[in-house]
């Protein structure tokens, strides 16, 4: 085939660099803006700052040093720790559980964790039904009404039946419980796809935010996603909305800082995810 | 005669081996397993099934301190008032119009990044331009509207520098006549990235020995990318297209609702906010309940209509 031509290669070295600057400024642009020193911020004005003159972490020590942001941070991160490992023994066991053959009902609880993909109950019926359960003003509700993501069972379905049959039917001959056969065989096997959809799990719990605004009427109990809402949207929420008004204006660094917290977790496990995902995304899509 | 007998001697003995176990045995053997489904079924009955059947409240005039069984009936009602209500079809019309927008500039966006992506030879290249674009999709909401907000909000960056060449662009963030646009361009920079995954994939299913015949036969890249690329991918775009068909009428639900306040209800309310507004907010239970129930049956409707017509081409669908 022929070679692509130089008038080609430039235009589509273009386009690249104008996708990849397209995604990538924005975020030098929030961790540029929060390293930036308070009398700076005031100076020109909250603008924001790719290269800060002096780069300080006067806006971190700020907003960690007590207060709503330092509690909320704390709040996101046991929901998160709390809510994967909750999430990840369901889905593990109902997934393993799918994958064997000839399972009683094997079928039709398959088939009704397929359905889900097909309509949703809808947000009032589900409100009353975290209501009905006294779980409103709890982190509970945080938690328990996402707990298991039918999507995540079938993609670790499909790994757990893709490992040999041969390994599960010799211990089944030296007469290994089920159980067993899924802490020493499946899991160990298919470490990868656990971690990613633990990953998937813990993403998903980092980034709540609606169910924080439906389910918790108490302020104190927010976590960091509605915590940030308030402090970049302070202007839009003053007219009476659900948003605690934050009283003195942030400075953009302060507020750039909170951006930035909100998203340090996802940059730190991002190389882990992406080692993984493309495989895992792709087994749910073909066997669901 | 014979034959008969030697058949019925055979049928004998088959009958006898314990082939078929009784429900109870199986019970015996599966108890571990079915254990183990124990939370995962418990989690959809309780907050997949039961609320399904707890949309009877459309059908009732509900009340909290009455119950949904304590709530009386009344018929239709809710229906007739919500599509008297002219707010509910201004929610209507902005849902349909944002999904037009993203069908036609949302919808092609990943396969012709995807088909780009491909175009690389540089295998690192490549790689660093996947790990680039994939990474929006794992940001919240929260993040991604801040993101856009410091870049072409009223005080964003890329704003000031237009300012300052003599191109005033106003605040886009709350500028309702572009709001369409701009909530098109959010979820772009966001999954566009991530949708070329599965794009990518069906590509690379494509057998080499199919561009190099259409080579020799002197096809060039865009002969090449019509008869061989285009076609090969056809099975996914059209899968990818029905699951997008049940999703017409969801358009980015904390999307509209952190935007709202900005531009108002009229440019940014779509069906799934008029929901959360009239019903949880204003406490019209029956009426937005109705609204959510008949959004739920259309997008399954057309999941269905969809998968059918997919058939009917003599592709897979998503499920046959």
């Amino acid at each position: 085939m022929e070679r692509p031509t130089i008038a080609g290669r430039t235009l589509k070295f273009l386009v690249l660099t104008a996708i990849t600057v397209a995604v990538l400024y924005p975020f030098g642009l929030a961790l540029g803006t929060s390293l930036m020193g308070r009398a700076e911020s005031i100076a020109n004005g909250g603008a924001y700052v790719l290269f800060p003159s002096k780069p300080t972490f006067e806006a971190y020590a700020v907003i960690l040093s007590g207060g709503a942001v330092t509690r909320s941070v704390l709040i996101s991160i046991g929901i998160t720790l709390a809510g994967t490992a909750l999430s990840l023994v369901c889905t593990v066991f109902l997934g393993y559980a799918l994958s064997r053959r000839g399972m009683l009902g094997g079928k039709p609880i398959l088939l009704m964790v397929l359905a889900t993909f097909l309509f949703t109950p809808g947000m009032i019926p589900s409100y009353l039904m975290v209501k009905e359960l006294g779980m409103i003003d709890t982190y509970q509700a945080l938690i328990v009404p996402v707990l298991v993501n039918a999507f995540n069972v079938v993609v670790v379905r499909a790994f757990f039946q893709n490992l040999p049959d041969e390994l599960f039917e010799a211990a089944k001959m030296d007469g290994c419980s089920e159980w067993r056969m899924l802490w020493r065989i499946a899991i160990p096997l298919s470490k990868a796809v656990i971690a990613v959809v633990g990953l998937f799990y813990a993403v998903s719990y980092w980034n709540t935010f609606f169910n924080a605004i439906l389910y918790l009427n108490d302020q104190s109990m927010h976590p960091i996603q509605v915590v940030l809402r308030q402090f970049i949207f302070r202007g839009n929420a003053a007219a009476g909305s659900d948003v605690a008004i934050v009283r003195d204006l942030p400075a953009s660094s302060v507020q750039m800082a909170v951006l930035v917290i909100a998203l340090v977790p996802i940059l730190l496990v991002y190389p882990f995810l992406q080692k993984y995902f493309t495989k895992g995304v792709l087994t749910g899509a073909i066997k669901g | 005669m014979v034959a008969s007998t030697a058949a019925a001697r055979a049928e004998v003995l088959v009958d006898t081996r314990p082939q078929r176990r009784t429900i109870r045995d199986r019970l015996k053997r599966d108890w571990t397993l079915l254990a183990l489904c124990v939370p995962g079924v418990l989690y959809f009955v309780v907050f997949f099934y039961v609320p399904l059947l707890g949309n009877v409240i459309a059908f009732k005039d509900y009340a909290p301190f009455l119950g949904i069984n304590g709530s009386p009936w009344v018929g239709l009602e809710n229906f007739a008032t919500l599509l008297e209500e002219p707010e509910f079809w201004s929610a209507v019309s902005n849902t349909l119009q944002i999904t037009a927008l993203q069908l036609l500039l949302y919808f092609p966006a990943p396969i012709a990044l995807a088909l780009l992506l491909n175009s690389l030879v540089g295998h690192r290249v490549k790689r660093f331009i996947q790990s680039v674009v994939y990474l929006p999709h794992f940001l919240s909401w929260v993040v991604v509207v801040a993101m856009f907000q410091q870049v072409i909000g009223g005080a964003g960056t890329v704003s000031g520098f237009l300012n300052t060449h003599g191109i005033t662009i106003g605040n886009l963030m709350s500028n309702p006549d572009t709001f369409k646009l701009l909530v098109t361009a959010q979820v772009i920079w966001k999954d566009c990235g991530w949708g070329t995954i599965i794009f990518l994939a069906a590509i690379t299913a494509i057998d080499m020995s199919h561009y190099e015949a259409a080579a020799i036969d002197g096809a060039d890249w865009k002969r090449r990318l019509w008869h061989v690329t285009l076609p090969g991918i056809r099975s996914v775009v059209l899968m990818m297209l029905i699951l997008r068909l049940g999703d017409i009428l969801s358009v980015g639900f904390e999307q509209m609702v952190l935007q709202r306040d900005a531009v108002g209800a009229g440019a940014a309310e779509v069906i799934d906010t008029y929901v959360y507004y009239h019903g949880i907010r204003d406490g019209d239970w029956g009426m937005s309940t109705a609204a959510g129930l008949m959004k739920g049956l259309i997008g399954a409707a057309l999941i269905y209509a969809a998968n059918k017509l997919a058939h009917r081409f003599g592709e897979q669908g998503i499920y046959r």
